[in-house]
């Protein structure tokens, strides 16, 4: 496989690994050539981020074996992987943001000088690495000072600091802004020259093209392809990602949307309280809402749905003024949210499938606002497991055991049960496989034309474009724009959600 | 029995596992201390048993409710002295109305949860620091007004006294101890609020998982509250009760230690200090085992009965390794069905 290459660097080999209820890899080759960038590309799901945590010794594998300059080794820990030169920078930054840039590069390896830390190394050393990055500091500023793109840099500088052949990088730019990202890509394009070899997961396609000299496509946990250089294109790669054609993956009907299911007018949330919002949502519309992380599309449903304090404006829903102090009283006027991360806030993960289906409403069938009617939910659950196709032995499974899709729509069904007017969904596929997911975009696609108004937030362009009969794009807690379904492109969603407002 | 015991500990399936183990353990320790001294069986011992576990359970059962929201309160042995001294002070001391007195012996320790409960969810402070502190200042008060004077009844109230020390005659010669009604009640009750009622639900979701039941729509401060105003509330009645019973308090040791009798039963019941798990039949079956062991140095060991400590200590210790390894071997088991 590796016979063509000039000279292949890191070579993994029938990788396997499972966890609870998932099998996330499954037999999966990959390799390296030095000084090449490979993009690593796939769905939510589909096992990048467990093969590059295999790789850089978070996790072991269950089976298959790494070859590195031809040898295969072991590796049995973080520190084994640094030792091979392989470094990862994850998706959320791993840094003491409480101790200065110079201590995080050298953190764990500090020089000494008589027993004591020698600070004045450190500092001469770091400058010299945070040069090969292009960022611009005193080695003695407080990382949490630093933006995060220029905290990502850093963590380069660190990975450059141990002599890393092999950077491997997990959705960088996913929390940068456009020029932020420009620095880093130029970082990347050094590197490359300098003979590192450079591992880029992305599910942002245009910065395959840019960057990649080669792309490696993982499909629920399973090699799905390569593209070399010249065969890199958007179509290409969708392809080889979803396994289908998206026009059958997306299976929309145009809606004809409704009244005014929810009115936002001027509405302040605490994440951006400078920033005014306004926006309508017709029933038995889908409104896509696209944006970098951290552009405030979260914080808008959570001040929606009545977690954090609506600062100011107005909101309506089916024309009634409503002012949600909580949850409760979104829920209440018809709102149901369901939130980012599904674990922490959307489940009850040592709940019973039954439990957590029930719970939203189980004051609304209490027949005296008292006891539990434990026959209506058992009812609603059999209903929405059958509805939903829900896999899963009986309702008294304990849902920590499902697979991420099927608690996804235990999350969603907990909220059919209240047949809401307006859905909140926020990263509604994240981190589930892909066919879970076309079940529930079924699902949207079902509950729209039943007249339920649906705004979902996703960081999924292809998702967004797929499922939108509208798109809203928020940039740094405004939005900036909103695109028909006509004008949708990777191209304007990301003009606007970079702030660029001319270009669309 | 095995569908009476799950209506009564609801849909926690590791719950009947657990209460089945740990009476089994009473069942040992109790069969282990009659060998060895007859007496441990006589009818005397036995209604004594039975009170002071009737005592004990009350405070177990409230703490337990505080445990399932993840939280914990350590203030319980200073609620019981200061309900427990206050009482016979303020009526045979300052001769207050004993009808007074005794509204105030409900309702204050109430008012003591409700501050506890406000605290830990509108200002957020942790439960620990807010309970330790209660700890210090209610028998720091309780002391301090009345004089380190020790307080009874003397021969006033008998009537009153009845609910603590009358027995309900079974045969000749042994009789229910009254307050074995009243755990009865208490944890019948109390075991329908949290398997039969929402907001029972709402208490084990919120324990399990904070932010998630606020995502469900649930008033989790409200809840939370809720439940230390109960812990509180039960604290002040066992207080009474103690006192009633024993008719003598001594401000500088009445209760003392009581709160961590309290969480070892909790505990040793099934409730995980992690929150959102627990059983109200877990709980009086840890507070037996609890008495008996204390019954055991006592009357088994003698001699050894200023080791009760250690002996209760490895007894819950060596109780959480055998449920942990158990655990972890039960999901080991799952882990591998899954990849078959």
């Amino acid at each position: 496989m590796s016979s063509d290459s000039p000279k292949t660097l890191l070579e993994v080999r029938g990788i396997g690994k499972s966890f609870p209820g998932v099998r996330a890899l499954n037999g999966v080759n990959l390799h390296l050539v030095g000084g090449e960038v490979l993009a690593l590309l796939g769905e939510n799901g589909a096992g990048k981020s467990t093969l590059m945590k295999i790789l850089a010794g978070v996790q072991p594998a269950d089976e298959g074996q790494i070859l590195m300059d031809g040898e295969v080794i072991e590796i049995g820990g973080v520190q084994d992987a640094l030792d091979y030169g392989i470094a990862l920078i994850h998706q959320e930054l791993n840094m003491a943001t409480n101790l200065s840039v110079g201590a995080n590069i050298f953190l764990g390896r500090e020089p000494t000088k008589r027993g004591l830390i020698d600070e004045a190394t450190i500092y001469k050393n770091s400058k010299g690495f945070l040069k090969m990055v292009g960022l611009n500091v005193d080695p003695n500023t407080i990382v949490g000072d630093l933006t995060i793109g220029r905290q990502q840099l850093v963590e380069i500088a660190k990975a450059l600091s141990v002599d890393a052949r092999v950077l491997i990088m997990d959705e960088p730019t996913s929390s940068l802004s456009q020029k932020e990202a420009e620095t880093l890509f130029t970082v990347i394009k050094d590197l490359r020259k300098r003979g590192v070899s450079v591992i880029y997961i992305s599910h942002r396609l245009g910065e395959a093209k840019e960057l990649a000299d080669r792309v490696s496509v993982l499909r629920d946990g399973e090699n799905a392809g390569d593209l070399p250089r010249a065969d890199i294109n958007h179509d290409k790669m969708v392809k080889l990602m979803v396994g289908r054609d998206i026009s059958q993956f997306y299976a929309r009907t145009i809606h004809k949307p409704g009244e005014v299911a929810l009115e936002v007018k001027n509405l302040r949330t605490p994440a951006h309280p400078t920033h005014e919002l306004s926006f309508k949502l017709h029933a038995g519309e889908i409104v896509g809402m696209a944006g970098l992380v951290g552009a405030g599309r979260t914080e808008l449903l959570a001040t929606l749905f009545g977690v954090t304090p609506n600062l100011g404006g107005k909101v309506w829903i089916a024309g009634t003024s409503i002012d949600a102090q909580s949850p409760q009283e979104a829920i209440n006027a018809g709102i149901a949210l369901v939130p980012e991360d599904r674990k922490q806030q959307g489940l009850i993960l040592d709940m019973t499938v039954r439990e957590n289906m029930g719970l939203a409403s189980l004051k609304r069938e209490s027949p005296n606002g008292i006891f539990m009617n434990e026959a209506r939910e058992a009812e609603i659950t059999a209903l929405m497991i059958k509805q939903m196709r829900v896999k899963t032995p009986n309702d008294r499974q304990v849902i920590r055991y499902l697979s991420g899709g099927n608690q996804q729509k235990v999350v969603i069904g907990k909220w059919l049960a209240m047949e809401p007017k307006v859905l909140l969904l926020d990263e509604p596929t994240r981190g589930i496989d892909v066919g879970a997911k076309q079940e529930i975009y079924g699902l949207m696609e079902d509950l729209a034309k039943r007249g339920v108004a649906i705004l979902f937030v996703s960081s999924e362009l292809e998702e967004v474009m797929g499922m939108s009969d509208r798109t809203l794009v928020m940039h740094e807690g405004r939005i900036t724009g909103e695109l028909p379904r006509d004008q949708l492109s990777e191209e304007a969603i990301m003009q606007l959600a970079t702030g660029n407002t001319e270009a669309a | 029995m095995k569908q009476f015991i799950s209506k009564f500990i609801g849909s926690q399936s590791e719950g009947a596992k657990r209460i089945l183990g740990i009476f089994v353990l009473l069942m040992v320790v109790y069969i282990v201390t009659a060998i060895i001294n007859p007496n441990f069986v006589g009818a005397y011992n036995q209604e004594n048993l039975i009170r002071r576990t009737s005592l004990f359970g009350i405070l177990g059962i409230g703490v337990a409710l505080v445990i399932i929201t993840g939280g914990i309160d350590l203030s319980l042995g200073s609620v019981v002295c200061l309900v427990g001294v206050g009482v016979p002070w303020l009526i045979t001391d300052q001769g207050w109305a004993p009808w007074i007195v005794l509204i105030m012996a409900i309702v204050l320790p109430m008012l003591i949860g409700l501050s506890h409960g406000l605290l830990i969810t509108k200002l957020r402070l942790q439960p620990f620091i807010v309970t330790l502190c209660g700890l210090l200042i209610y028998r720091g008060v309780t002391r301090g007004f009345t004089g380190d004077q020790t307080a009874g009844f003397g021969n006033e109230l008998k009537g009153l006294r009845w609910i603590a020390t009358g027995e309900i005659p079974l045969f000749p010669g042994f009789g229910i101890p009254f307050p074995a009604i009243i755990l009865i009640v208490i944890a019948v009750a109390v075991g329908i609020f949290l398997n039969r009622t929402i907001y029972g639900r709402y208490l084990l979701a919120l324990g399990n998982n904070e932010e998630a039941a606020k995502f469900s729509g649930i008033n989790t401060d409200r809840m939370i509250t809720l439940a230390y105003v109960i812990c509180s509330g039960l604290a002040g009645l066992a207080g009474l009760l103690f006192v009633l019973d024993l008719n003598l308090a001594q401000p500088v040791d009445f209760g003392n230690f009581y709160e961590l009798y309290a969480i070892a039963a909790a505990v040793l019941g099934g409730c995980s200090l992690r929150g959102g798990s627990g059983t109200i039949l877990g709980v009086i079956i840890g507070t037996a085992l609890l008495r008996v062991l204390r019954n055991m140095m006592n009357m088994a060991f003698l001699g050894f009965q200023r080791a009760e400590f250690a002996v209760i200590g490895a007894v819950i210790l060596g109780g959480v390794i055998v449920d942990e390894l158990a655990k972890r071997a039960v999901a080991k088991k799952r882990a591998a069905q899954k990849q078959k």
